[in-house]
């Protein structure tokens, strides 16, 4: 739209104005660039150092390339099992908080009932608190009643699901917004009950979101560190807390080389995903055309 | 079950409500009722007695004001820096980046898919004493010739502003992308240069995700403990340092529990004062 005038500039202001656009145009361009640059400095700092061969115990500085530590990421003591610990605690958290936050979104977009503003607001507070106050709240209760708790798995696992479920809500509630009830409408008028209804129309339509609300949840679970923390007691280790314990005495390679497969297995993901929607973004519009 | 539901339809919500919400009643709400019951014992480990100790809220207050005033000084130039850095990031993935914006949306949360403790650690590589930054600032006499990055408030402010960048960019990115673009075509159509334009029509659209990111950005900053413990010195401690070690070194539950309140109660404060600020704004301009 710019070509003819840019092919014949025919007054000074006009190129003058055109040349400083020009120039905020990259000189943005170049920040945001930088920007990013420096969001990924850290990601590739932790991948390039799970290829290090350090000579002493401090992986702090280069001294060669290695795959040792990849084939042996096992061998420092306890990390296999924290590994084990933070994968498990994902799965079943993200399991039960999925489900829970699922019904509860369903609740708040579907009727309307007394103490529906209290419910939003329960939902919210816990994503607005600080998580070392969620955590040491947490542990008071677990501390106070001794006789059912003891800090471990299930703690740890009950923690994650409190935290959990608010995310989910959100998510999926934002799915069901959108949602056409007459399907459910026609489902029932062919002689559907609720449960068939249910089972039939409405979970495969938020399923993705329900899928998305896992993800979410799922990583949101892996990489937390004050909740579990405060609530694992000293025996169970998830990943973080392992991190956290040998931080003070040296960080193997070992550690880059699980939070390097973590990053790669949820970029690979997260790529797919990206790619898939572009792709049918296109198609979308090829059919339009 | 059908019927059921047909005949009881009220009940049918509470239904849906009942597990999630029992459990965050059981799990939030009664530790923080449990919270409040601990700040106000006295006593030594493990003999705590319930007897109103009111003074653990003023001692806490009087022993740790320091760090609470650090924390949301950190919290607040953290958040301000975020600001600065995601603003224009996101505002070129939204207007610039065309087809490639949701693989730089991507790149603004690849951080979180970094184990939070492993990339704090990995500031730690690229500050050291030894790394590349600390040696290029020596020779531009930027900084002195034993001048350091590693245990300054710096390294916990920019570990802070880095870990929590995200929760700032992704809301002001969807309040951009939700933007008409035709209401920028009409800001042009009334000859309004393009800075005009932009502080007149895109700034105030995005003000929600603006107030939406700060809130997001400061609430877990100013609670944080993990960047002043990894990246800074005891001189850097912020009140989530002092909250961890009394919770889970000193066994001091009742001070802890005191101190987790009076975060709670400051942030709140904090967050009226923001509300009255850009309030007071939206009622001027």
């Amino acid at each position: 739209m710019t070509s003819v005038a840019a092919a014949t500039p025919r007054s000074r202001p006009g190129l003058a104005a055109r040349a400083w656009a020009f120039a905020k145009r990259h000189a943005l361009t170049v920040y945001a660039l930088l920007v990013v640059a420096y969001l990924m400095l850290p990601i590739a700092v932790v991948i390039l150092f799970s290829f290090n061969a350090p000579e002493g115990r401090f992986n702090y500085v280069w001294e060669g390339f290695t795959f040792d530590n990849w084939t042996n990421w096992n061998s420092v003591l306890g990390i296999q099992d924290a590994v084990i610990t933070s994968l498990e605690v994902g799965f079943l958290a993200t399991l039960v908080a999925t489900a829970l936050g699922t019904l509860i979104a369903m609740a708040i977009v579907r009727h309307r009932f007394v103490g529906r503003g209290a419910t939003n607001l329960l939902v919210f507070l816990p994503m607005s608190t600080p998580e070392i106050v969620l955590g040491a709240s947490l542990l008071t209760l677990f501390l106070n009643t001794t006789a059912v708790f003891q800090l471990g798995f299930v703690t740890i696992f009950i923690a994650h699901v409190m935290f959990i479920v608010s995310f989910v809500v959100v998510t999926v509630k934002a799915r069901l917004i959108g949602f056409d009830r007459h399907l459910e409408e026609a489902a029932m008028d062919l002689g559907a009950n609720e449960v068939t209804t249910f089972r039939k129309v409405t979970l495969p339509l938020i399923a993705p979101a329900m899928l998305a609300a896992a993800l979410l949840g799922f990583a949101l679970s892996i990489d937390d560190f004050v909740i579990t923390y405060f609530n694992g007691g000293s025996i169970t280790q998830t990943f973080p807390v392992f991190v956290w314990g040998i931080a003070r005495v040296s960080v193997p390679p070992q550690v880059n080389v699980v939070a390097s497969a973590i990053f790669l297995v949820a970029i690979a993901l997260a790529l797919g995903n990206v790619f898939w929607q572009y792709r049918s973004a296109k198609r979308q519009r090829q059919g339009a055309v | 079950m059908g019927t059921f539901f047909h005949r009881h339809r009220g009940v049918t919500p509470y239904l849906l409500l009942a597990p999630g919400i029992l459990w965050l009643a059981i799990f939030f709400l009664i530790p923080l009722g449990f919270l409040g019951y601990e700040s106000l014992q006295s006593g030594s480990f493990p003999d705590f007695r319930f007897t109103w100790e009111l003074s653990n809220f003023s001692d806490g207050f009087r022993d740790y004001h320091e760090q609470f005033i650090r924390s949301f000084v950190y919290a607040g130039i953290a958040t301000v820096a975020c600001l600065a850095l995601a603003y224009p990031l996101v505002y070129w993935i939204a207007f610039r980046a065309g087809p490639w914006r949701n693989l730089f949306l991507l790149a603004i949360v690849a951080p979180f898919f970094v184990t939070y403790l492993v990339r704090t650690i990995a500031w730690l590589n690229i500050l050291a004493d030894q790394g590349p930054v600390v040696g290029l600032l020596r020779d531009l006499h930027i900084l002195g010739p034993d001048g350091r990055l590693l245990a300054t408030t710096f390294a916990v402010i920019s570990g802070i502003t880095y870990n929590f960048f995200p929760f700032m960019a992704l809301p002001i990115y969807v309040s951009l992308e939700q933007i008409d673009p035709r209401l920028l075509e009409a800001a042009k159509d009334l000859y309004a240069s393009s800075t005009q334009a932009f502080l007149r029509v895109t700034l105030p659209l995005s003000a929600p995700g603006i107030v939406a990111g700060t809130l997001l950005t400061f609430i877990p900053a100013a609670g944080d403990f993990i960047n002043a413990a990894l990246l800074g010195t005891p001189n850097q401690a912020m009140i989530g340092n002092v909250i961890q070690a009394k919770f889970l070194e000193s066994l001091d539950y009742p001070s802890a529990a005191a101190l987790s309140f009076l975060l709670m109660g400051s942030i709140l404060v904090a967050l009226l004062v923001y509300a009255r600020i850009v309030g007071s704004e939206r009622l001027t301009g």
